[in-house]
């Protein structure tokens, strides 16, 4: 067994790439009908975790692609029909998946639980039954998720307890040419190799040795018939004769039977007579095998790179557009700015920096592929777990996104569509009942639009009743009963922390872990999540992401002579506030009436506590900032400076959390710029100016 | 108090950058110093602590710049281009310390650290280590760790 | 004892990333530069399996291989080439030269172990 971390980390990593290959095969054997490619490569996938588990002694592992394998390649060669067995693939694809998991972290308990009874569903959907050393007991003790039976269970097959019949395996005969001991290969590896692998007998033809006399010096006399156990695949021990295919006779002297449809040309269970035929077979074996080894080793042409080398190049580049911001500034100031040589070396050099900096944010972009998949598993999990008849469509999975976004993303998506399948779906019966389709739709998609991510969950399930929520809020205090809402504004009560809306508590999606949760995390992500839905048909998230963590557009404006940054996600409108605008009720915040709404003006210089707020704010520019929840507010500020791209800078490493600042950036001159925090601004009833900013005290 | 200097046997040197604040000698560690820098405008942390004068920009890393003489209850510094930021870190995270001026960068032997005087006014003998005598001139050891409060001391 | 493989290359970086694999999996490596240095190594190591590149100054993999193969106590000596891809052609022309098998680069370092393990004589 090779040792090594290195080849280990080689062996997980390679199996990731291959878990990917074979989920998105599966997900076309859903779609389409199966057959030719789609199952090859998910063959091969399949067939290559097999390998590298075996180097490794991951036994489990080994056992159920083998399983997975033999299955697979039954409905290659269309023994088996694919439709109807799908489920037990996704579920083995699943658990392989799980498999792999718990071999990397070292920890393998959980992920076993119920590994006999799946390769004995596997082993049943086959039709070519393996000596399984598990019990037969039990059997039923599992529910399938799917509440399927497949309708061809040979399952007295399976000898209970008593001594297992050992099945007839792969029966070959081996004879080298004398080219295959001129180049150098050796029959006594390959046997060595093939006994590895698992069960052999080996019996040497010593009949047909010539006498001693008659010999040749550099001669190849000897043939071995070989009994392989049934463990083995026709492509393991192709695998095994990869070299020697033409150097060597190799007949497949009979197979393991299988119950389904007729094997192709096998003979039948007796010794075949040596020789004869075999010449017809060999080629066709071989052909088998290279199709089957080409798409092995095939991985995409990359190199590996440590994230953190990225990052440091990301803030290099950031850097680099600070630098060229100051130099483009200086020049301007030293009066050189308005030579033409100058002007077009530097927008020479800022096309450059921008084409650079665009290229390094696209190294840590990631397709949303794998994060899709794994919402499948979600999803079918879910559905299982709630007894809905649900069907996921993704699309958009080629979309890319910064790395750190598509691992952050996991935990609320997966709490979005375990929703979506829970509370969104009905149940079967019940969507029936409703003149709908009993299999309830889930789609999933991302695209790029306008310089943002979007990330859409949409299900076509029983909608939200607008009511029930209001009735709910009131319930939980969360709303006066006498309020007036807007739909919009109902639906954003279910962001709200503690809001649950099914009446018992489901396992599945809990109560307490709500979509409040969801919201936080898609904003500490920078996005925002939204609502919309309609009663009886459906309801659809949808969850807006800056393209990169690194990078924010924003607007630079200037309060009380320090400059800050407005970031661009929130910011709807920008006005001159004119005293026509602003009015005064009573005591309150002057209030700003735009269109028929009036919005509360928050004077930004009062509310970071850098001065009083100023009487008369009628001079001031006023920026007008959508909340997450859709809280408008304006921003008063005294000069807006303009758009501008710049790099974040976390601050709560430092400095812990500021009220009202999310993070830093630094100007072209040099000088740092605070960004601005949205939603601390605009949080609370819009008295946030008048109320004490949470002053941070007592320290010395 | 002698615990917290670092464990060095007696007859050691220490290495020790001095400086002036609010016309008082004060010194740390050399270990502590990453670099001098001269004064240039820094951006004000709104909420912040008053002797926190700002944030300023470190070859492209945002770092605080604490009022000395303010934090020592010596009286807010008026900072000019003769004002000096001394850039710590040690071991926390990088801090600039504003100061009038650099003096020296010294050694001086270990066993010569003495118990600061309770003659000093104000905050300064909390956030002292100790005092050298060199030249007949008391320069006064700065205690990092409690001059520059951590981030959770920020907070409470 | 541990099998010793010698592996040629005029890549120092898959001398490198072969040097670290082979030794990961346990066995003696031991590493030339070229065709020539090749036999040079061959002779002071007496390996038990010898990798080659193909493409390679001064004596390229077939010439190795044929080198090899003329002197008679390496007759039987494994030689493993490695072609940059699964290129029909070139796995013909070094198995006619005398090549025992072949490895498709960028080699998938399981693979390679056990290719080496199904060509060598010796068990180790």
């Amino acid at each position: 067994m090779p040792g090594g971390d290195a080849l280990r980390e080689t062996f997980f990593q390679e199996c990731d790439e291959l878990l990917e290959i074979m989920s998105d095969g599966l997900s076309r054997l859903e779609d389409e009908q199966p057959g030719g490619e789609t199952v090859n490569a998910l063959f091969r996938a399949v067939h290559s975790i097999k390998g590298g588990a075996g180097a490794f002694g991951f036994d489990r592992l080994v056992r159920l692609a083998h399983a997975l394998e033999t299955l697979l390649d039954d409905i290659r060669a269309d023994r088996v029909n694919a439709r109807p067995v799908l489920p037990v693939l996704l579920r083995a694809g699943d658990r392989l998946h799980d498999l792999v998991e718990a071999e990397r972290d070292g920890h393998s308990a959980d992920a076993v639980r119920d590994l006999e009874q799946l390769l004995r569903e596997l082993a049943a959907a086959s039709g070519s039954p393996e000596p399984s050393p598990a019990p037969a007991g039990g059997s039923e003790a599992e529910p399938d998720d799917f509440g399927f039976v497949p309708t061809s269970i040979p399952i007295d097959l399976m000898p209970v307890g008593d001594e297992v019949v050992p099945q007839p395996g792969h029966r070959l005969r081996f004879a080298p040419a004398q080219s295959l001991y001129r180049r150098g290969n050796d029959p006594i590896p390959l046997l060595r190799a093939l006994r590895d692998l698992g069960e052999l007998h080996v019996d040497c033809e010593l009949a047909e040795l010539p006498p001693l006399s008659d010999m040749q010096w550099d001669g190849s006399y000897l043939a071995w018939r070989l009994d392989c156990g049934a463990n083995l695949s026709r492509e393991d021990v192709l695998d095994v004769f990869e070299f020697v295919e033409e150097d060597a006779t190799l007949e497949l002297l009979d197979e393991a039977p299988t119950t389904e449809a007729p094997a192709p040309p096998a003979s039948p269970e007796a010794p075949a007579p040596t020789g004869t035929g075999s010449a017809d077979r060999e080629p066709a074996a071989a052909s088998t095998e290279r199709g089957t080894s080409s798409g092995i080793a095939g991985p995409r042409r990359a190199i590996r790179v440590e994230l953190d080398r990225v990052d440091r190049l990301i803030n290099l580049v950031g850097e680099l557009v600070i630098g060229e911001a100051m130099l483009s500034q200086s020049l301007a100031q030293s009066g050189a700015g308005h030579d033409p040589g100058v002007i077009a070396a530097l927008g020479q050099l800022k096309q450059l920096s921008t084409e650079l900096q665009e290229r390094i944010m696209a190294i840590r972009a990631q397709s949303v592929k794998t994060l899709f998949q794994r919402m499948a598993r979600i999803v079918r999990e879910a559905a299982a777990a709630t007894g809905r008849d649900v069907r996921l469509i993704c699309e958009g999975e080629n979309t890319e996104v910064d790395k750190t976004v598509i691992e952050r993303l996991s935990d609320p998506l997966t709490h979005m569509l375990r929703n979506a399948v829970d509370h969104g779906i009905e149940p079967p019966d019940r969507r029936v009942a409703a003149g709908k389709p009993r299999e309830g739709i889930v789609r999933l998609s991302a695209a790029h639009r306008s310089g943002q991510i979007v990330i859409e969950i949409t299900d076509d399930g029983a909608g939200i009743d607008p009511e029930k929520v209001f009735a709910r809020a009131v319930e939980r205090g969360l709303v006066p009963p006498d309020a007036e809402l807007t739909e919009q504004e109902v639906h954003n009560l279910l962001f709200e922390p503690g809001f649950s809306t099914t009446q018992e508590v489901s396992d599945l999606s809990g109560r307490g872990v709500g979509m409040d949760v969801v919201r936080t995390e898609i904003q500490a992500l920078g996005g925002r999540v939204s609502l919309s839905s309609v009663k009886g048909h459906g309801t659809t998230l949808t969850i807006s992401l800056p393209l990169t963590l690194a990078v924010a557009e924003g607007m630079l404006v200037e309060v009380a002579g320090e400059t800050l940054i407005v970031p661009s996600t929130s910011l709807r409108e920008t006005m001159r506030a004119g005293d026509a605008i602003t009015q005064r009720l009573g005591a309150g915040p002057p209030v700003l009436s735009l269109r028929g709404a009036l919005i509360p003006i928050v004077d930004l210089g009062e509310a970071l506590a850098y001065r009083q707020r100023p009487d008369d704010l009628s001079s001031n520019s006023v920026l007008i900032v959508e909340s997450l929840s859709g809280r408008r507010i304006g921003l008063a500020v005294d000069r807006i400076l303009g758009q501008r791209e710049v790099v974040i800078k976390g601050l709560s490493e430092n400095y812990g959390r500021i009220p009202g600042i999310a993070a830093a950036t630094i100007l072209g001159d040099g000088r740092i710029a605070l960004i601005i925090d949205i939603e601390q601004i605009a949080c609370g009833d819009g008295t946030a100016a008048d109320r004490k900013p949470h002053v941070v005290a007592g320290v010395s | 108090m002698e615990q917290a200097a670092p464990q060095e046997a007696a007859g050691d040197q220490r290495e020790i950058v001095s400086f002036r604040v609010a016309g008082q000698d004060f010194c740390i560690d050399i270990r502590y110093v990453r670099e001098i820098r001269g004064w240039s405008p820094t951006t004000v942390l709104p909420h912040a602590p008053d002797y926190v004068v700002g944030l300023m920009n470190l070859r492209g890393n945002v770092i605080p710049v604490i009022d000395l003489s303010l934090r020592l209850g010596l009286g807010r510094s008026e900072p000019s281009q003769r004002h000096v930021i001394v850039i710590t870190n040690d071991g926390r995270g990088t801090v600039g310390l504003l100061v009038d001026s650099v003096s020296d960068i010294m050694s001086v032997p270990c066993d010569e650290l003495k118990q600061p005087p309770d003659v000093a006014t104000s905050h300064a003998p909390a956030f002292l280590e100790g005092v050298f005598t060199v030249d007949e001139k008391l320069i006064r050891v700065l205690d990092l760790a409690k001059a520059v409060p951590s981030n959770r001391a920020v907070e409470e | 004892m541990t099998l010793k493989v010698l592996a040629v290359d005029d890549s120092r970086t898959m001398r490198g990333m072969l040097a670290e694999v082979l030794a990961d999996a346990g066995f003696e490596p031991y590493l030339a530069e070229d065709g020539e240095d090749g036999l040079r190594r061959l002779s002071e190591v007496d390996p038990d399996v010898v990798i080659t590149d193909i493409n390679m100054p001064n004596l390229d993999g077939f010439g190795f291989i044929d080198a090899v193969r003329a002197d008679t106590r390496y007759r039987g000596l494994p030689i493993l080439v490695l072609t940059t891809e699964n290129a029909e052609p070139l796995k013909d022309r070094a198995r006619e030269a005398g090549a025992t098998g072949w490895i498709v680069k960028p080699f998938h370092d399981l693979k390679l172990v056990s290719a080496i393990r199904r060509v060598a004589a010796r068990q180790v």
